[in-house]
């Protein structure tokens, strides 16, 4: 029978031998199983003499005892490494795209439409909407266009018949709102406009949106203001913005608004026609005839409006250079706008 | 307006450069379009005079000119052009000039005679596209001076855009007045001349129609000389301001008109018969024009008239018979004021669009014409000699537009502009523009001149001194505001929760013209009638829509001849559908999908998108509403969709939209390729919502049975549901449909349905008893109403 320490060490070197959880358990039964060399000695314990049993039967014990804890970290160690090979086994790469559908995009001009009427709806402005297909009235003689004048004649107006026609700006909705609403009005109406016209820098269609502000003491300096406020938040840049006395026949004063050229940054290119100045709004304060068409009396109330084309804002904000685009569908273009 | 700006600056000469102009201009509402030299650069090209002319020994065409330059010794050059004439003077280019072009002028031999120099004509000096001889210089010219000197060419022409309101600005005098006012300087009017009469010739001129010509001034000049010229400064600033030379005749009239904007006509006298007579158009009026088209003018048209018949299209063109030709001699000079609405919209009725009418539609100054008749007998009797009558005028001084004098309250300029103005800066603006400005206890009271008939009200005014003061110069103020909360009903979808959904399930946004392809559209939505155009941009955009899908399969046809097969689109937008009641103007929502259901890709199989495929994208919109069950696809046939692959929806019974393939007879006929699958639905279907309710979480667990049927082929997965909810009761939580099979093993005329059936209770653990009893009626019912067996 060998010494103790021998036992041990044997039984040590057969478990770092055994190279998987059956070999392993297969030691654990040799030394320490019913049968197990442990176990024997341990049985034959009764046989020695009293005064030594204490010291053998502890010395088993504690060599029990290193045993056990050697099988439990063997036994871990080779658990950890199995558990290493699967899942190196099971390895992805994780560069491939993922599954299933991806998303689609918004339209740059509904990008665009979607981006004025947050700023506006921001600062308490309402969304209006009116009809496409409108009467002249609205549509011009309310606007202080009479028959003749030669506004008209800068329309291009698509007609049904003498008194039906496609709305050439979103003006008219300034009329429908001001006939149902009682001031304070504050509204922007962004919509589709008509114009008979069609070239390179010319769409049959395309789009507006009005702003209209009324309430007992509006100022030109509110309109400045406003419209200074929206063109540096939509181009996210400190531009220039500069107002220059203009024409309509339905707001008096009057202005045309440009901002810095947004391609040159004001040093003259093609764009801006060698000038640094782009034209991106006409507006002005709401003209006195106006409110009496629709019944506001203009000693107590003014207002401004005003009106841009968003074509124009959208071809300037992301640099397409064809206004045709727009309207040809073309996937590969849409694409662009995610 | 073209404007030469030496011509400006005779009137009024700030201390400021042409880009400083420029820019006061456009800042002033004169917006600049752009300028341009008014004649390109070029050198050594001096006065020329031709002191003899001998023929070319060898070429017929050429003659050999001795030209005085003032130099030394006259040259000898060689030249070409037909109206080359001893003592005539005429630009000539010396040896080391560069021409426009970049002809440079060399010693020469032409035909073996040596040239030094070259004689030109305007074409060759970039002063005009085409010429057929040399360009005349005033005999009395001196030889030897610069003839960019001579002909003031180192100018700039600037093109100004004039908004409508300022029809004024249509003459140099007011454009003057502007920029003196801008500048706070002197203006320098032309003088107020009156020509006395030296015959006391006349015609005498009857307003028939004072409302629409309230004023007319005429005069007889005899004798003028057919033989005489433009003086080519006046030919330059005609140039320059884009017209052309016709003659002293025309030139003047035209001369004056630049100058004062009071278009004038000047008719052959020995025409004329009886006397003029300005009147409305009456049957039978026949005109042939100066352009040689030939008119029948209606009730609406104000002609001039003689007492033969008609001579002019008042203010629009006068006519070919009574025009001055190179042998007129005695003259009628025409100086009226037409009302702008008798003359607005009249040319553009005729196809005309002219100087004149273009500034009586616009308007004219009123008090203008006896002014603008002085100028011209002026200038002509300079030119073209001649002795004139007394001017004789026919007007209507109750016609006459009124002269205002308008209440300006500083109170209300500081309102409107949301700043004050010094009341001695705006009595100096309102006086530099012309206005008599008096002052009055707590306003002014303001007459504008005859010119400014665009000003009648207080808050024109108020524009003015804005203007002149500065836009950029007044305030820009966040406004004070009563804040409210904008409410945002949980009862109504917003637009852009739709448009999300769509892109999220791999939509495109499109958006497509309102006017359509009358064939897409007859194809798309035959019974319907739709609006159309009376005047379409071209016949592929002659009607408006009353479905979104020709405009989106029109976008299809577009991207797929760009090889693009997966194609997944959708717009919002209004339909416009004629009815009974008037016609409809309707937001509807649509999308067409086409090619592979899913992009292509390596982790999932390649399948062409179907009919479930979008209805489920419509079910995804649907649930938007939060009542999805509101909604059915009910079996029906449209004219554009496969018969057997198509779907009404309804709320509630009613229709709101459609859902299924495009017909491949209409998919042929429009040049789709492949199935397209379509929807729309009209959007307030769709918009109003179910806010949620909560309800009570069962504390039990669920049970869950499945069932397989056989059943005939034609019962509905609708009414199958329907009907196992009804005999399914309280506890059967929920029904899902998740096998469908026909084949083998299972007869023709049937198909096998798998449901799984979740089972629940409120209040109690359900027993396999309850459940069984449950399933039993389930399958009892199903037996009942379709015949339904078990599958096994």
């Amino acid at each position: 029978m060998d010494p103790l320490p021998e036992l041990l060490q044997t039984a040590q070197a057969a478990i770092a031998e055994a190279g998987d959880p059956a070999a392993l358990d297969q030691v654990r039964v040799h030394y320490l199983g019913k049968k197990g060399t442990l176990t024997e000695r341990l049985k034959e314990l009764g046989r020695l003499p009293a005064e030594q049993r204490r010291d053998a039967g502890q010395a088993i014990n504690e060599a029990k005892q290193t045993l056990e804890t050697a099988l439990a970290a063997r036994k871990a160690q080779l658990e950890a490494a199995t558990l290493d090979a699967r899942l190196a086994s099971e390895a992805l790469d994780v560069t491939l795209p993922g599954r299933g559908q991806r998303p689609g995009g918004r339209h740059p001009l509904s990008r665009t439409l979607t981006r004025i009427e947050a700023f506006f709806v921001g600062i308490g402005f309402a969304v209006a909407e009116g009809p496409e297909v409108e009467d002249d009235f609205h549509n011009f003689e309310a606007l202080n266009i009479p028959p003749h004048h030669p506004a008209r004649a800068m329309h291009d107006t698509f007609y049904f018949d003498a008194h039906t026609l496609l709305r050439t700006h979103t003006s008219p909705v300034q009329i429908r709102v001001m006939e149902r609403q009682e001031p304070p009005v504050r509204v922007i109406a962004p919509g589709r406009v008509y114009r008979c016209d069609s070239d390179l820098t010319h769409s049959p269609m395309f789009h507006q949106v009005e702003g209209l502000l009324v309430d007992e003491d509006v100022s030109f300096a509110d309109l400045k203001g406003v419209l200074d406020d929206f063109l540096r938040r939509f181009f996210e840049r400190d531009l220039g913005v500069r107002f220059r006395p203009s024409y309509f026949p339905f707001t008096e004063p009057s202005a045309e608004v440009d901002i810095q050229c947004v391609i040159c940054g004001g040093g003259g290119c093609r764009v801006c026609k060698h000038s640094g100045w782009l034209e991106v709004l006409g507006c002005g304060m709401v003209h006195p005839a106006v409110f009496e068409k629709v019944g506001i009396d203009s000693e107590r109330y003014t207002g401004y409006a005003f009106g841009m084309g968003v074509e124009r804002l959208t071809m300037l904000r992301y640099g397409v250079n064809d206004l045709r685009l727009f309207f040809d569908n073309d996937l590969r273009f849409l694409r662009q706008f995610q | 307006m073209k404007v030469s700006e030496r011509w400006l600056r005779e009137w009024v000469d700030p201390a400021i450069s042409t880009a400083e102009l420029v820019a006061q201009l456009t800042m002033a509402g004169l917006e600049v379009g752009g300028i341009e030299p008014a004649a390109p650069p070029f050198e050594k090209v001096v006065v020329g005079r031709v002191i003899d002319l001998v023929p070319h020994p060898d070429a017929d065409r050429l003659r050999v000119a001795t030209v005085d330059v003032g130099g030394v010794e006259p040259l000898q050059i060689v030249c070409g052009a037909p109206n080359v004439a001893v003592r005539m003077c005429a630009p000539t280019a010396l040896i080391g000039a560069v021409l426009p072009g970049g002809f440079a002028i060399k010693p020469s031999r032409l035909r073996g005679v040596e040239s030094r120099g070259m004689l030109c004509s305007a074409r060759e000096l970039g002063l005009a596209e085409s010429a057929d001889g040399l360009l005349p210089l005033p005999v009395d010219s001196r030889p030897g001076q610069s003839v960019r000197e001579l002909l003031a060419l180192d100018d700039t022409i600037i093109e100004i855009e004039l908004t409508p309101n300022r029809g004024d600005c249509l003459g140099m005098e007011s454009i003057a007045r502007e920029v003196a006012a801008l500048n706070r300087c002197e203006f320098r009017p032309l003088p107020a001349d009156s020509v006395p009469p030296v015959v006391d010739a006349v015609f005498p001129v009857t307003l028939l129609d004072p409302a629409d010509c309230p004023r007319y001034v005429g005069r007889v000049i005899r004798g003028v000389d057919p033989a005489a010229a433009t003086p080519p400064w006046m030919r330059e600033r005609l140039r320059r301001a884009g017209m052309r030379s016709l003659g002293p005749l025309v030139d003047v009239t035209n001369y004056v008109m630049l100058e004062l904007g009071q278009p004038m006509h000047a008719f052959d006298l020995s025409r004329l018969t009886g006397g003029i007579e300005v009147r409305r158009a009456r049957p039978g009026d026949r005109l042939e024009l100066l352009n040689g088209v030939v008119v029948e003018p209606d009730a609406a048209t104000l002609l001039i008239t003689d007492h033969h018949g008609p001579l002019a299209l008042a203010g629009i063109m006068g006519g070919e018979i009574s025009s001055c030709t190179n042998a007129t001699r005695d003259v009628f000079l025409e100086s009226a004021f037409f009302a702008p609405a008798s003359i607005a919209g009249r040319a553009r009725r005729h196809g005309l669009q002219t100087d004149s009418s273009h500034r009586f539609e616009r308007g004219v100054d009123p008090q203008l014409q006896r002014r603008a008749a002085e100028r011209a007998t002026r200038l002509l009797l300079d030119i073209a000699g001649g002795q004139p009558g007394p001017l004789v005028e026919a007007v209507s001084p109750q016609h006459l537009p009124a002269e205002p004098a308008i209440r300006l309250r500083p109170e209300r300029l500081r309102k409107l502009l949301g700043m004050g103005i010094p009341a001695a800066e705006v009595e100096e603006i309102l006086r530099r523009l012309g206005m008599a400005v008096a002052v009055e206890v707590d306003h002014w009271l303001v007459a504008p001149p005859s010119s400014r008939f665009d000003i009648a009200l207080e808050v024109d005014l108020i524009e003015e001194i804005a203007r002149i003061h500065g836009y950029d110069r007044l305030p820009g103020n966040r406004p004070l505001t009563r804040m409210e909360m904008p409410p945002q009903p949980e009862g109504r979808v917003a637009l852009e929760r739709f448009k999300e959904t769509l892109t999220q399930r791999g939509f495109q946004e499109a958006i497509t013209y309102s006017f359509v392809d009358p064939v897409f559209q007859r194809c798309l939505d035959p019974e319907r009638q739709s609006l159309a155009l009376a005047n379409p941009i071209s016949a592929d955009l002659a009607v408006m829509r009353t479905s979104l899908w020709p405009g989106l399969l029109k976008a299809l046809v577009y991207n797929q001849k760009r090889q693009q097969t997966r194609i997944r689109l959708f717009e919002h937008g209004l339909n416009f559908i004629p009815g009974a009641d008037g016609l409809r103007q309707e937001p509807y929502l649509a999308g067409v999908a086409t090619g592979s259901a899913l992009p292509e890709q390596w982790g999932a199989p390649a399948r062409s998108v179907d009919f479930f495929d979008l209805k489920a994208d419509v079910e995804a919109l649907l649930t938007l509403t939060g009542e999805p069950e509101a909604f059915a696809f009910v079996v029906a046939t449209h004219p554009a969709l496969h018969p057997g692959q198509s779907a009404r929806i309804e709320r509630t019974g009613a229709a709101i939209g459609w859902l299924g393939v495009l017909h491949p007879r209409v998919a042929r006929e429009l040049d789709v390729e492949g199935d397209a699958f379509l929807f729309e639905v009209r959007l307030e279907g769709v918009r109003t919502a179910r806010a949620p309710v909560f309800r009570e979480l069962s504390k039990f667990p669920v049970s869950r049975r499945d069932i397989s049927i056989l059943v005939d082929k034609a019962a509905t997965a609708r009414e199958l549901q329907a009907c196992i909810r009804r005999h399914g009761g309280e506890r059967l939580r929920e029904v899902r449909l998740f096998d469908l099979y026909q084949g083998k093993g299972v007869a023709d005329s049937q198909k096998s349905l798998t449901f799984g059936l979740i089972l629940q209770d409120f209040s109690h653990n359900l027993t396999d008893s309850v459940v069984e009893e449950t399933v039993s009626g389930i399958i009892a019912g199903l037996a009942r109403q379709f015949g339904a067996t078990l599958r096994v």
